[in-house]
């Protein structure tokens, strides 16, 4: 699975990221991001694309894990 | 030509601060007020009103914002649309304007040129003028205007004042801060940017002029709190619940499925914690469906409420344009806003 650092950046440079990385990676991410905007964003792409996903928050930065 | 766009972190009214921090920091400071003064920020309205003592009152008001286009001429255009907007959601008509430029000293001075030159563009086809302005070196560009019009006493329209039965009508179609989002990374459609620009650029004179001599009972603007934002500000100031029938709602074609894949500004996360306490939606109204309704708008169009009859005389006079019924006002329910699809 392919790890996405996306921390620091605001959106929509997130959402271009993790689908850059999706093309490489199709049958799932990870992708760290660190503000509100970029993770609901995230999740709302990983999931319009199919993906089942799921946020693990650790100390204001989330993990986002997108699967097929 | 440098990007304008790639400039700036946010852009439009979703540069906005989010109003759940405008909102703490604005109800600490106490209110100014003074003779003639009709209406200061209490009601969250749209602009100042002053009473000129001889039957007319001044309205006056300030909006600039980072570019959401990356044609200078045509950021210019927006933002003066946007900040003029201020005055015709009052009823009034503006006259004077005054610029305000924040502009990198690294960047051409033809762009700034090119801004001023789109601003006043808007401002003449007004019928206003612009007298004056303030320029800042600043890391990131920014435009606007100060406007300052003028109103009969008594054909002001504020943001309270919703009628139980009164219709809402909104005049511009939402969805362009989705659109901007996606744009500045190439992920929207041409035809859907291209409405989105023809929608910013669009003065909302024609549907000020479209009201004259109908009985309008509250009016706004939709701008970066988004449709929902300041329908609830309406709801609140006239103590009334606003329903919502979401397939009313005009939009951007396209902007529903950007929202869908994630291409929403921040400013949208910040409208709905700030609003959705007040909202109720309808468990038909899919998650894509509630973020456009939180979207930022760039000169948006006006909420106008009146009764029926009035709507229809005003809708006949807004043919070939986007307008349309979107709400009906009830007496005041749990919530200031209920979603209905």
């Amino acid at each position: 699975m392919k790890s996405v650092d996306a921390m620091g950046l605001s959106c929509p440079e997130p959402v271009i990221m993790a689908k850059r990385a999706l093309k490489d990676s199709p049958d799932g991410i990870e992708i760290k991001v660190d503000n509100v905007a970029s993770r609901e964003n995230v999740s709302r792409y990983l999931e319009a694309m199919g993906l089942k996903v799921s946020v693990e928050e650790r100390r204001g930065e989330w993990r986002i894990t997108g699967r097929r | 030509m440098v990007r304008l766009t790639s400039l700036v972190r946010t852009s439009g009214c979703a540069a906005k601060l989010s109003p759940k921090d405008l909102d703490s920091v604005l109800s600490d400071i106490p209110l100014m007020r003074c003779d003639g003064l009709l209406e200061g920020f209490e009601h969250s309205d749209d602009a100042l009103v002053y009473d000129m003592g001889d039957g007319r009152v001044l309205i006056e008001t300030v909006d600039f914002f980072p570019p959401m286009v990356d044609d200078p001429f045509t950021f210019g255009q927006i933002a003066a649309a946007n900040a003029l907007s201020d005055i015709y959601a009052m009823g009034g008509d503006p006259k004077l304007a005054m610029n305000l430029m924040c502009f990198p000293h690294c960047l051409e001075l033809a762009i700034m040129k090119e801004i001023l030159l789109g601003g006043m563009d808007k401002v003449r086809e007004a019928g206003a003028v612009i007298a004056g302005g303030h320029t800042i070196s600043d890391s990131e560009p920014k435009y606007g205007l100060s406007v300052t019009g003028f109103a009969k006493k008594n054909e002001v329209w504020y943001n309270r004042g919703l009628k139980e039965g009164d219709v809402i009508i909104l005049t511009k179609k939402i969805g362009v801060g989705v659109v901007n989002t996606a744009s500045k990374v190439d992920e929207a459609d041409e035809s859907s940017i291209k409405d989105a620009i023809a929608s910013m650029t669009t003065l909302n004179k024609r549907a000020r002029d479209a009201s004259r001599g109908l009985d309008i009972h509250a009016a706004t603007d939709v701008t970066g709190f988004s449709l929902l934002g300041h329908l609830r500000e309406m709801a609140k100031s006239s103590e009334k619940t606003v329903e919502i029938s979401y397939h009313l709602v005009p939009q951007i074609d396209g902007a529903l499925e950007l929202a869908k894949f994630g291409f929403l500004p921040e400013g949208a996360y910040n409208n709905r914690e700030f609003i959705s306490p007040d909202v109720s939606f309808s468990p038909d109204i899919k998650r894509e469906e509630e973020d456009i309704l939180f979207d930022p708008q760039t000169s948006g169009g006006l909420l106008l409420s009146m009764d029926r009859e009035n709507a229809e005389i005003f809708l006949s006079r807004m043919k070939d344009t986007p307008a349309s019924i979107i709400a009906e006002v009830k007496e005041k329910g749990e919530k200031l806003l209920a979603v209905i699809p």
